[in-house]
């Protein structure tokens, strides 16, 4: 069947099977490869992307289900070679190691920030409660995140 | 890479075009919502249907409202919508208290009230809160609607009263006065199952109470409704003693199995104890702001 979505502001149109995972049309389809594919069963969190701006692990959605809607990847965040604060926090902080699960991470910490843009470190926690890090024990993400959260009010101020 | 088996898909505009496709299509149709059950039950192909019909565009199907004593949520409220709606919190707040603990935040954006009743998992944990509120259902199909109890609704693991051709689409709550309503749970990480959860609720008068619904999550092949507990408790004034011998009932009523979560000995006792802590929560909640604001 043909899909047809916005991707990062752009059309796209493919032609995919009904049973393709969005996670598989986003690195396959359109060859985005910086959304992962991790665990496949909706446990880690590695492929978050945002619809319609909202968090959501494209490993257990359809593309057909996505069909006519709004995604956000990874790709996304950086504009004209300025990163995202999100992105740009966990530099700072050095909210990753391996990376395997930054994509997902700065996708869910963007779509925090933009509900609450002024986060504490417990809500920090509960968002990023479905996402899954073995290298960092989270705690320069949750200083990741906070560092992007102060820095989006300094820029706006 | 784990992918479904292939399918065709299409997707609702109505509520009754679903149930034309469900009638065209056969036994082999399931309706998609959120799909967090039902897409990992394909990958491992658990389920095999030859047709998905997507209800996700649906939005006649998406709200929580008070209408005629009654707080009625459509199938397609999402477990997002659930935990921040203000007048679950007021009338019901077992729901928060559930909502705040299944799976993780970027699951609840997409699972469904629907999906989750009609999974019809023993761990689940809607079914249990649902239960103990003694809800009501409405479910639809080509030839009208009918409305049954949660007593009726799960007829075995993973089965419910849902026919073929048919689709659940409200949940209804009957608004009491001197209600209260509480859920505890105890998993091993934050977003897994539950070892063990416990819905209750309450309503009294005059230091009495009246009614009372108790239900437990995965520790039985399905929701286990604890009426014999409920049955004692009816008609008595609230007390801790009261509260410790349901959690006595729960312990033995339930019918848990030993897995990776834990031996049986220690879901009957876990079972026993949230029993006692949701029931105490809830008449308390019955107990405060709740029926002052019911009778305003």
């Amino acid at each position: 069947m043909n899909i047809s979505m916005t991707v990062n502001g752009e059309e796209v149109s493919r032609e995919a099977e009904p049973r393709h995972l969005l996670v598989h049309f986003i690195r396959e389809n359109l060859g985005l490869k910086g959304t992962h594919w991790g665990c496949d069963t909706s446990n880690c969190g590695a492929c978050v992307v945002l619809m319609d701006g909202q968090p959501l692990k494209s490993c257990t959605t359809l593309a057909a289900m996505c069909a006519g809607h709004e995604i956000h990847t990874v790709e996304s965040l950086e504009v004209d070679g300025r990163l995202d604060p999100v992105q740009q926090g966990f530099h700072e902080c050095h909210g990753l190691q391996c990376g395997f699960c930054t994509p997902g991470m700065l996708m869910t910490a963007r779509a925090l920030l933009d509900e609450n843009p002024d986060p504490t470190e417990h809500e920090i926690r509960t968002a990023i409660s479905g996402a899954i890090c073995r290298c960092t024990g989270y705690k320069n993400i949750v200083s990741a995140i906070r560092w992007a959260a102060e820095h989006e009010a300094r820029q706006e101020a | 890479m784990q992918t479904p088996a292939p399918f065709e898909y299409e997707r609702a505009t109505s509520v009754e075009g679903a149930l034309a496709a469900l009638e065209r299509l056969g036994s082999d149709v399931r309706i998609i919502a959120g799909g967090h059950s039902l897409l990992p039950m394909m990958k491992l192909r658990l389920a095999n249907p030859s047709h998905l019909i997507d209800i996700n565009d649906l939005a006649e199907l998406s709200y929580i409202r008070e209408h005629d004593g009654e707080v009625r949520i459509g199938a397609l409220t999402r477990h997002v919508d659930l935990l921040k709606s203000e007048l679950l919190a007021q009338r019901f707040p077992v729901f928060r208290d559930a909502e705040t603990v299944i799976a993780d935040p970027v699951v609840r954006n997409r699972g469904t009230i629907g999906g989750s009743l009609c999974q019809a998992d023993a761990a689940e944990d809607l079914s249990a809160v649902c239960s103990a509120l003694k809800a009501q259902v409405v479910i639809r199909g080509a030839a009208g609607e009918r409305v049954i109890g949660m007593e009726d609704f799960h007829v075995g693991p993973f089965t419910t009263a849902v026919g073929a051709g048919e689709i659940l689409t409200e949940v209804r709550l009957r608004v009491r006065p001197g209600a209260g309503s509480a859920h505890e749970k105890v998993e091993r990480r934050a977003g897994d199952w539950a070892i063990a959860a416990a819905s209750a609720a309450v309503w009294t008068e005059g230091g009495t109470i009246t009614d009372v619904g108790i239900a437990l999550s995965a520790v039985g092949m399905t929701t286990i409704h604890l009426s014999r507990a409920e049955e004692l408790m009816r008609g008595k004034p609230p007390s801790d003693e009261l509260f410790a011998q349901a959690g006595e009932i729960a312990s033995e009523d339930c019918s848990p199995s030993a897995d990776g979560r834990g031996p049986i000995d220690y879901k009957r006792h876990l079972a026993g104890v949230l029993t006692g802590r949701a029931l105490r929560r809830a008449a308390a909640r019955a107990g405060g702001s709740a029926t002052k604001e019911l009778g305003s």
